[in-house]
């Protein structure tokens, strides 16, 4: 592991994953068998999140708080979260953590060159993540609520820790001191007449300061501004395709009447 | 029947008509201009790709206003490509509706042509006297797949980067040349920002000016003899004592009305993507698209969009072991021209068929699905002359027949959902059977079309009044 991390936050993430191994040991676990392809099963992420306006101003705090450091959410401007029922004063006051003004793109100041060395890979864009996460296995909300409930301790790891939903992925857990350390374990099951590993359930190994349930409750509110960011308009898209519909079913209704009135002509 | 200008309008209308054709462009295109009363359902599709012509023009325009064709990375490590997309999709206001018009569009556009196409499959709309439409109607329908291609690019998406990756590394299979003319067509040795700007300058100017032109050229083919009908019988030989039509109708009113009915409902299905699935499933807007495009990160499954996905299976389904399958073809073909013809034919053909048996397997594999994919497009363009049926319309056509046509069908389905899959040994097999069928429903139809009983055609259409 590279040394030049300069946050504590980060350091303190990955002393709260269990002892770390040189990076030259592999997996102990074994692979968890997932179906080709790479289609895990996914929780669903409450839609309801989505239309309350509390929810989505919770989401978009964890997200400065959290998440803020390594991504961006390049695609959305700081004065954008007004739709989200916040003023001006409150946003500069409490959701601009860096030095943006107030119509600047929501930006990480993590250099990303040097994130790619730290980490193996650039933590990407937020953006569109609850879009581009989309399969038939569910939504990209769903991949998201799963994927930040999905962690568990792993010594072999560079970071300490593993997540069953993006296997060996190179973000630590950082929520970890509101969900707690989770160990997952694994029975051997028979597939196809090979011995493979399949992940059973979590253990919680050490508290966190939420209960699981207020943890879900808050990793919902997260998703639902990450789904928010990536597609601001999908509210207003159905609200208006309601009237568009309406509209058109009303027009069919008389262009298929005068239609038939012409016609009665033709014998 | 002499046309004397006998009365002449008066006023603005006047003052034009005496400088410009108008009143008689009218008449002779709109209100004069006859038309079969026995349109059914499927004769919705061409006007319906009229409209999705219009309007992936016009939400074009918009969208050109605020897209940047750039590759490089902006402040945020985003293409900027990517990044005007989505300030359409966000800053710019009603501009996701736009965005989602255009996308959705390009797919309702290979639904409504596809559809269009079936019509003429069926009805025989493309023998005598009309092959010329049918001929405009194949070079729009491959116009039609290049401005889709170049389009697809232009989100900059990993969908769009890989997706004209692969397909612009199929040009490279050709012999000789293929290496230097896929650079040529990049514009670099990989796909990137010169790619990127040309591929804009074709999907913006280039292909549509030709589609425009393509399907004026269509329509006035069109207009000239006049459309068949699903009888597949010839209005304009019974007219009455004015040189109109027995079963023709005026187009307008009666199918400028009626023609907006289809409109009504195209948009009501339209709309209701656009608003509330514009997404598709993943199938109108690809999921991996909503990544930037990364040319060191491949996608686990790269497929093209789900119109060009049957074609995609037969280029996957040419193999080394299917060149063998191909060679039998022409070992069989060649058999054919030696003992069923004579003179030049007999030798020409045999000989033919011999060079491209050897030919078969002299060049890759990789190169024979280039050409099968094309030209199972190609192949298209010779319906007129494959077709030698004494009948235009399936309706007439023996039941068998029918139940071959069905099987065409099923079999296209097939093959597209065979293209969207990840390529499996089973589905290959099934790809390549279906590649043969493709295939031997066209270049046997001189064989299968003489076969059979036919049902004598009709001297009127049939009509129920409603």
């Amino acid at each position: 592991m590279k040394s030049s991390m300069s946050t504590l936050s980060i350091g303190a993430i990955i002393r709260g994953g269990s002892r770390m191994l040189a990076a030259a040991g592999f997996a102990l676990l074994g692979s968890v068998a997932i179906a080709a392809g790479g289609a895990v099963k996914l929780d669903t992420f409450p839609t309801t999140k989505l239309t309350d306006q509390a929810a989505l101003q919770n989401g978009a705090k964890l997200f400065m708080n959290y998440c803020l450091g390594c991504h961006g959410i390049s695609q959305v401007r700081y004065n954008k979260l007004r739709e989200l029922g916040l003023n001006e004063e409150q946003i500069k006051s409490n959701l601009i953590l860096t030095s943006a003004k107030f119509g600047d793109p929501i930006m990480t100041t993590l250099n990303l060159k040097d994130a790619a060395e730290w980490f193996g890979k650039a933590p990407p864009d937020l953006s569109l993540t609850a879009r581009s996460r989309s399969s038939h296995s569910g939504t990209g909300a769903d991949w998201i609520y799963t994927y930040l409930r999905s962690y568990y301790l792993d010594p072999s790891r560079p970071t300490g820790w593993n997540n069953l939903t993006y296997p060996s992925v190179g973000m630590p857990h950082v929520l970890w001191e509101l969900q707690g350390q989770n160990e997952a374990v694994f029975k051997t099951v028979k597939d196809h007449g090979q011995d493979v590993q399949v992940f059973d359930k979590f253990v919680q190994t050490s508290k966190g300061s939420l209960s699981t349930a207020d943890y879900d409750n808050t990793i919902a509110d997260l998703t639902a501004f990450l789904a928010w960011v990536a597609e601001p308009s999908a509210m207003a898209r159905k609200q208006v395709g309601v009237w568009v519909l309406l509209f058109l079913a009303v027009f069919f209704l008389f262009a298929w009447r005068l239609n038939a009135a012409y016609w009665k002509d033709i014998k | 029947m002499a046309a004397e200008k006998v009365v002449q309008a008066s006023g603005l209308l006047g003052w034009v008509d005496r400088r410009f054709p108008l009143i008689s462009l009218y008449k002779g295109h709109l209100s004069e201009y006859y038309a079969p009363k026995n349109f059914n359902f499927f004769y919705f599709f061409g006007s319906l790709a009229m409209l999705v012509l219009v309007l992936q023009i016009v939400t074009g325009i918009f969208l050109v206003m605020h897209y940047k064709p750039d590759a490089s990375l902006n402040a945020a490590g985003i293409p900027v490509a990517f990044a005007s997309v989505e300030y359409i999709m966000r800053e710019v206001p009603f501009g996701w509706v736009i965005r989602y018009m255009h996308s959705t569009g390009a797919s309702a556009f290979f639904v409504v042509v596809f559809l269009h196409m079936f019509r003429g499959l069926i009805y025989g709309s493309y023998r005598e006297p009309r092959e010329l439409i049918w001929i405009f109607g194949c070079l729009i329908f491959l116009c039609l797949m290049a401005e889709a291609f170049f389009g697809y690019l232009l989100p900059w998406g990993q969908m769009s980067f890989w997706g004209a990756q692969v397909i612009v590394n199929l040009f490279a299979a050709v012999p000789l040349i293929g290496p230097d003319l896929a650079v040529w067509i990049r514009g670099d040795f990989v796909v990137g920002d010169a790619t990127l700007n040309r591929f804009f300058a074709f999907h913006v100017i280039a292909i549509p000016l030709v589609l425009l032109g393509l399907v004026a050229a269509h329509i006035i083919a069109l207009h000239e003899v006049g459309s068949n009908n699903p009888d597949g019988v010839e209005i304009k030989a019974k007219k009455d004592n004015n040189g109109i039509p027995l079963d023709g109708i005026p187009f307008h009113p009666y199918y400028t009305v009626h023609d907006v009915v289809g409109i009504a409902g195209f948009a009501l299905i339209f709309f209701a993507v656009v608003f509330f699935m514009p997404e598709g499933g993943g199938y109108f807007l690809e999921f991996n698209n909503f990544i930037p495009a990364d040319p060191l990160v491949t996608p686990s499954h790269i497929a093209p969009v789900w119109y060009f996905t049957p074609y995609y299976s037969m280029l996957r389904a040419t193999t080394d072991i299917f060149t063998w399958v191909m060679v039998a073809s022409a070992a069989i073909a060649a058999g054919y021209f030696w003992v069923k013809q004579q003179g030049l034919l007999k030798v020409g053909g045999a000989v033919a068929m011999i060079v491209l048996a050897v030919a078969f397997r002299v060049f890759d594999a990789k190169f024979w699905g280039v050409v099968v994919m094309g030209g199972a497009v190609i192949i298209m363009f010779f319906l007129p002359w494959l077709d030698k049926s004494p009948v235009k319309s399936i309706r007439q056509r023996p039941g068998w027949q029918k139940w071959l046509y069905g099987v065409f069908v099923v079999n296209f389905f097939v093959l597209g959902y065979l293209g969207v899959m990840p390529p499996t040994t089973a589905g290959t097999i099934v790809s390549q059977v279906g590649t043969v069928f493709y295939f031997g429903f066209f270049l046997l139809m001189p064989v299968w079309t003489r076969m059979g009983d036919y049902k004598p055609v009709p001297e009127r259409v049939s009509f129920q009044a409603h």
